[in-house]
């Protein structure tokens, strides 16, 4: 008796928790659905080739414009000078938490530096507005501060905590065995750290630096804010971009409801949408490729 | 008992915190002899081994007194260079511990970090060390595998070896076999017979038998303090300490 509502009550919580898994999975779908559905239909007014590779967004022009060619570009171009400023200040801050500093720094400076996560990007944005764009401006003799250098630089401090802290616990996860291992052949620290441990902790660092850049691409209030807005290819990193999450924030607003605009926002979304599922399967890949085996699996 | 005296420790104290790990501990260790180092758990044979390379070094808030001479020299001098000293005492850890690479690129290693180029010569110290620790016949076709698909046995072999590569005079085991099959235990004693020829060897082992079959000395060490030592044969069969016979005839520890 008291085994048989045993048997249910188990069979009854694994139901439940299917469900629960399923539900998140399925509004992933959902939205996916959504967004294709929605962004499709200016496919019928512009080709995906016109619409990708096009140079000019002039959504409310007589007639229209719809290629996103110079978001797409702004997007990356942020993105990648993004990466090459968090990848190295937070790749060795983790390095230098994990492997240098003493216990007690590290147990301080790892929450500070896993606090500028809790920044909210808009506080990140003004910062950006109100301190980096003026100083900008009057240092390089800008026309404007608000350009791909000064949200690149906002972005990179939004995935530094990210990237730092993931690498730190790769890193920190290292068996002790394997840097025994390796100073007591004669290699120095440094060696060790270089030959060793970050060979070891790679597949978490790669997932660090993966997760840290799909933060910047996808992050939307900071490009709305510093990044300029102008939708033009850029030909140096201090001229004014429109990165694809800014163009959909500031102009779904004023886009009529289910018009060509409307669908070419969508079709953004999807763009900018295909762009995050690449850099998490690339995140996935890496991860299995270089998995950590024995007791440094992550 | 002729063998020059290769390391000789005098008055050696070590602390971790204001904890006494090891009590004026003097010993000397004999070359290309085998010297096991026997006694209960948290006896300080362990550390005593870690002062040997200075691998108590890596541990925070840790003090060492006396001195341990190598070839006369006191590696505890604060201006001896650690890399160099561990290049010269190598060491096997009780757990197996290859690094995430290749068969071949764990025994270059030590090669690679101490600053030799020359492939060929690598290639060829990695295949003699690979032999002297006679696992190169059982690896010899896939040496560009991970190291990590070997058995445990062959693991801990393979770390023999890398220890080996880089040609150290002195080789400290750390109860080498604890973790493995008997057979892969006798494999391993088999080659520490071997290698005493030309190393010197201090192991430390749990196991009494072990040690009396591996070794030329045994060290017997009780609550950080070094109680007896002698040749082997005289250990086991005649100990000149009540607390030797008793931990050696089981009745603690």
């Amino acid at each position: 008796m008291n085994n048989n509502f045993r048997k249910i009550q188990d069979r009854i919580l694994k139901h439940f928790f299917f469900f629960t898994a399923l539900t998140s999975t399925a509004v992933l779908f959902v939205i996916a659905f959504f967004l294709f559905k929605e962004g499709i239909p200016i496919f019928e007014k512009v080709s995906i080739q016109d619409f990708i590779l096009g140079k000019y967004w002039y959504p409310t022009s007589e007639p229209p414009d719809f290629g996103i060619l110079a978001l797409i570009v702004a997007s990356l171009s942020v993105t990648l000078l993004s990466a090459a400023i968090a990848i190295p200040l937070g790749v060795m801050t983790a390095i230098y938490l994990a492997e240098i500093a003493s216990y007690r720094l590290r147990e301080i400076v790892k929450p500070v530096v896993e606090l500028l996560a809790a920044l909210p990007s808009v506080v990140i944005g003004f910062f950006g507005m109100v301190v980096v764009a003026p100083f900008l401006q009057n240092a390089f003799n800008l026309a404007t501060g608000l350009n791909l250098f000064n949200a690149a630089l906002m972005l990179a401090f939004m995935s530094i905590p990210t990237i730092c802290s993931i690498s730190e616990d790769a890193i920190y996860s290292v068996p002790h065995s394997l840097r025994e291992a390796s100073l007591a052949l004669g290699a120095t620290h440094l060696e060790t750290i270089i030959r060793v441990i970050l060979p070891a902790s790679i597949s978490g660092i790669s997932t660090a630096v993966i997760l840290g850049m799909s933060r910047a691409i996808g992050e939307t209030m900071v490009v709305l804010m510093v990044a300029g807005g102008a939708a033009m290819i850029p030909l140096s990193i201090f001229d004014p971009v429109r990165p694809l999450p800014a163009s959909i924030a500031a102009e779904m607003a004023e886009a009529p409801f289910r018009g060509d605009h409307y669908f070419a926002l969508f079709a953004t979304g999807i763009v900018l949408f295909l762009f995050t599922l690449l850099f998490n399967l690339i995140a996935d890949h890496v991860a299995h490729k270089y998995k950590q085996v024995g007791e440094a699996s992550l | 008992m002729n063998e020059a005296v290769k390391i000789s420790t005098q008055h050696l104290s070590f602390y971790y915190g204001d904890f006494l790990a090891l009590n004026d501990i003097c010993l000397e260790i004999r070359e290309n002899q085998v010297t096991a180092l026997i006694g209960p758990s948290g006896c300080g044979k362990s550390t005593y081994l870690r002062c040997l390379n200075r691998m108590n070094d890596l541990i925070a808030r840790t003090r060492t007194e006396g001195t341990i001479l190598l070839d006369g020299k006191n590696i505890l001098d604060p201006n001896q260079d650690v890399v160099s000293l561990r290049s010269r005492v190598g060491m096997v850890f009780q757990k197996p511990n290859p690094f995430p690479k290749s068969i071949f690129e764990n025994v270059a290693y030590g090669l690679r970090v101490n600053g030799i180029r020359d492939r060929a010569y690598i290639a060829d110290r990695v295949e003699g060390s690979l032999k002297q620790a006679a696992l190169w016949n059982e690896v010899k076709d896939r040496i560009s595998e991970s190291a990590l698909g070997l058995s445990g046995g062959q693991q801990q072999r393979l770390c023999i070896a890398r220890a080996l590569a880089v040609s150290p005079e002195v080789l400290l085991m750390d109860e080498p076999a604890s973790a493995l099959d008997p057979i892969s235990t006798q494999k391993i004693e088999e080659l520490i017979h071997e290698l005493k020829t030309r190393y010197t060897i201090i192991i430390v082992t749990h196991n009494m038998q072990q040690a009396a079959r591996v070794s030329d000395i045994t060290a017997f060490f009780y609550v950080g303090k070094l109680i007896e030592v002698g040749e082997t044969d005289t250990i086991f069969t005649r100990p000149g300490i009540k607390q030797t016979e008793d931990y050696i005839t089981g009745r603690f520890g």
